[in-house]
């Protein structure tokens, strides 16, 4: 959609729409990607991949809560050697920023899988310092503002695309994390990854994932997202992308107003499909043109005003 | 409830106790539970089964009405022996149904079926029945004890019995599903040719069907994790097969030529062969 009103700037791209695709939906092979744009989507992030292959846990992978969904896919992903093929054609196929998301269990491994996806045509790579549901990495290295200083800086000295760190919301604050990641020399932050969470059946008198744990997504998590991204955006300067049970363009207006410059849709893609973000695009424009604004860049951050 | 493009309740997941058993081969076994949502499916449609503390896996419908539904299940690795393994009473979670379904046809009607891809082919020729002019099978299997439904695809067909191929001989032609095809073909119109099995079959009378120019519907399988089109581990070319699918038309299945029946997704994201 080529609107003058939902036109963002974020960390140096432009986006057509301030509504991305989130990491891990859709996402593994370049088609997706394409489906996703087509759907609306202003840029695409990739599932996140690392330097080996990873077959990810056996399922339950993925399960209905009361509002939203657990998940515990455990990182499956081609490693990037394999991948860097699947994003060269991504790259030729779609007409919007293409964000690959990037895990790894040192600083070293962060680096060098960005390093590769920028050669193959990222337009930026996104750190999952947030995963909480795979040992030794993501939250772990998320939740630990030294731990996550060092693999900004690796990653930032490896690449000359811009950076986005996505924060988990299972720390005590989320602030002290943000402000290790601007300090760190981070582009970008996208707020937030999944809430730990457990899925328990009662006639099996079990926990229903492989894994056990799991990370919750959609509705039920919109307001604590909420709560991250107001308090992030007082915290640092950097740009936000908002993200975290957004399914229509209320819950985007909501993230804007909270200090988004752009939001991230997951779970919604499978409630409503791909064609989520157009309906989405839609219905934050003609709130814009309704309350007389010309760019929703100027509700960015507007609650915080008094 | 905001989740409104699917039923938040159809992905819920249900356990509930195996009320039935049958054997239908050595390696093969039907099953029957209670649940109200499956036994609503369609042909084609597809559950997912939890066998707690195991895996979850993509079946497809075999039957459903009063209540229940049924599908069959061929042991091939753990979670399908473990399956074997149960006793009625036993518990198992569903979710679904999910996916789309076949469109029903008139006129004359060929379904061609793999092991156990025959389930939903012979759900859908059980609807299809009393309104079309003619039904033919054919039904191929590796061996005469991988042959499933046999009795029930001959009572279905209107004219000749259903056709059996075995890969070995030892029931039936001594050949492929698809060789009877050409032969069927060249004999008798088809309005629509439906089918089910190895994806190398189905490549295989897709390009028949291509050449002949007859329309055809086929059920595909791709690795599924979330069911629901959301985690991108059944892509197919553009298409979620859990959800665009499992069945997909001709002009679909020319969209996705470079893929059926040569590679797919494992379990990892690479690309491996079939
Ligand atoms: C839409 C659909 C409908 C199906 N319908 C039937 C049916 O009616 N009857 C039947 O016997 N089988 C059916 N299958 C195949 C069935 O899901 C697999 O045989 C089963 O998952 C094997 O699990 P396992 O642990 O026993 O074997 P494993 O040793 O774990 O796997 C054997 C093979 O099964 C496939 N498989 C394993 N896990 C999955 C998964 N989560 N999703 C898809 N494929 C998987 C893979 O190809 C794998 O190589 C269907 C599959 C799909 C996608
Ligand atoms: C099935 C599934 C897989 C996910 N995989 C990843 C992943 O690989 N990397 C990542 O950073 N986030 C992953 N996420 C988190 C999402 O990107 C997003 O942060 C989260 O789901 C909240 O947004 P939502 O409520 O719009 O889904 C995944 C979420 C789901 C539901
Ligand atoms: S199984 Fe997840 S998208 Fe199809």
């Amino acid at each position: 959609m080529s609107n003058s009103l939902l036109t963002v700037n974020i960390a140096g791209m432009n986006l057509g729409s301030p509504t991305a695709l989130a990491s891990g939906i859709l996402g593994y092979t370049a088609e997706s990607l394409r489906l996703v744009a087509e759907g609306g989507a202003g840029a695409v992030v990739t599932k996140s991949v690392g330097v080996a292959p990873r077959p990810g846990y056996p399922n339950p992978t993925v399960v209905q809560a009361d509002s939203g969904l657990i998940n515990a896919v455990g990182l499956p992903n081609p490693g990037i050697d394999f991948y860097v093929e699947e994003l060269t054609y991504a790259k030729s196929l779609l007409p919007v920023p293409l964000i690959v998301s990037v895990f790894g269990y040192t600083a070293e491994e962060y680096a060098l899988v960005s390093k590769k996806a920028v050669e193959a045509g990222a337009d930026a790579v996104e750190l999952n310092v947030s995963c909480p549901h795979v040992k030794y990495t993501g939250s772990e290295i998320g939740q630990n503002p030294k731990l996550l200083t060092d693999v900004v800086c690796k990653v930032k000295a490896a690449v000359q695309k811009p950076v986005i760190v996505k924060l988990s919301p299972n720390v005590t604050d989320i602030t002290e994390l943000a402000k290790a990641a601007e300090n760190a020399g981070a582009d970008a932050l996208t707020v937030i990854n999944t809430v730990r969470a457990v899925a328990i059946n009662v006639e099996t008198q079990r926990a229903v994932l492989s894994n056990i744990r799991g990370g919750l997504s959609g509705p039920a998590i919109k307001p604590i997202a909420l709560r991250c991204v107001y308090d992030v955006f007082e915290a640092v300067k950097l740009p936000i992308f908002g993200c975290g049970g957004i399914t229509d363009w209320r819950d985007a207006v909501e993230f804007f107003l909270a200090g988004a410059s752009a939001v991230q849709v997951g779970t919604a893609v499978g409630s409503e499909d791909p064609t989520v973000f157009q309906a989405i695009n839609r219905g934050v424009a003609s709130y814009l043109k309704r309350k007389a604004y010309g760019s929703v860049n100027e509700i960015v951050g507007l609650c915080h005003q008094d | 409830m905001k989740l409104s493009g699917y039923a938040t309740k159809i992905n819920t997941l249900r356990t509930t106790a195996i009320v039935g058993i049958k054997d239908e081969s050595p390696t093969v076994k039907t099953y029957t539970l209670q649940d109200d949502l499956c036994s609503k499916a369609k042909p084609g449609q597809f559950l997912m089964l939890w066998i707690p503390g195991i895996d979850e896996i993509p079946l497809s419908i075999l039957n459903g009405g009063n209540g229940q539904v049924q599908f069959s299940v061929k042991a091939v690795g753990d979670a399908t022996r473990h399956l074997h393994d149960m006793q009625i009473g036993d518990l198992l979670g569903v979710r679904g149904p999910f996916g789309n379904s076949f469109t029903e046809t008139r006129g004359r009607v060929l379904l061609v079926g793999g092991g156990t891809g025959t389930a939903p082919l012979l759900f859908l020729a059980k609807r299809l029945a009393a309104k079309i002019d003619r039904l033919s099978f054919v039904v191929g299997a590796k061996t005469r004890k991988e042959l499933v439904f046999l009795e029930e695809l001959d009572a279905m067909c209107t004219d000749e019995s259903a056709i059996a191929t075995t890969e070995d001989g030892s029931y039936g032609l001594h050949c492929l599903a698809t060789e009877p095809l050409e032969s069927l073909l060249d004999k008798q119109k088809f309005n629509m040719i439906y089918a089910c099995g190895p994806e190398r079959m189905v490549r295989k009378i897709f390009d028949i069907a291509e050449k002949r120019k007859l329309p055809m519907e086929a059920s595909l399988e791709r690795l599924m994790r979330c069911g629901i089109g959301l985690c991108g581990s059944c892509m197919i070319g553009k298409y979620r097969v859990c959800k665009d699918g499992p069945v997909f038309k001709m002009a679909q299945l020319s969209e996705i030529k470079n893929e059926l029946g040569i590679s797919k997704l494992g379990f990892d994201g690479s690309r491996i062969d079939i």
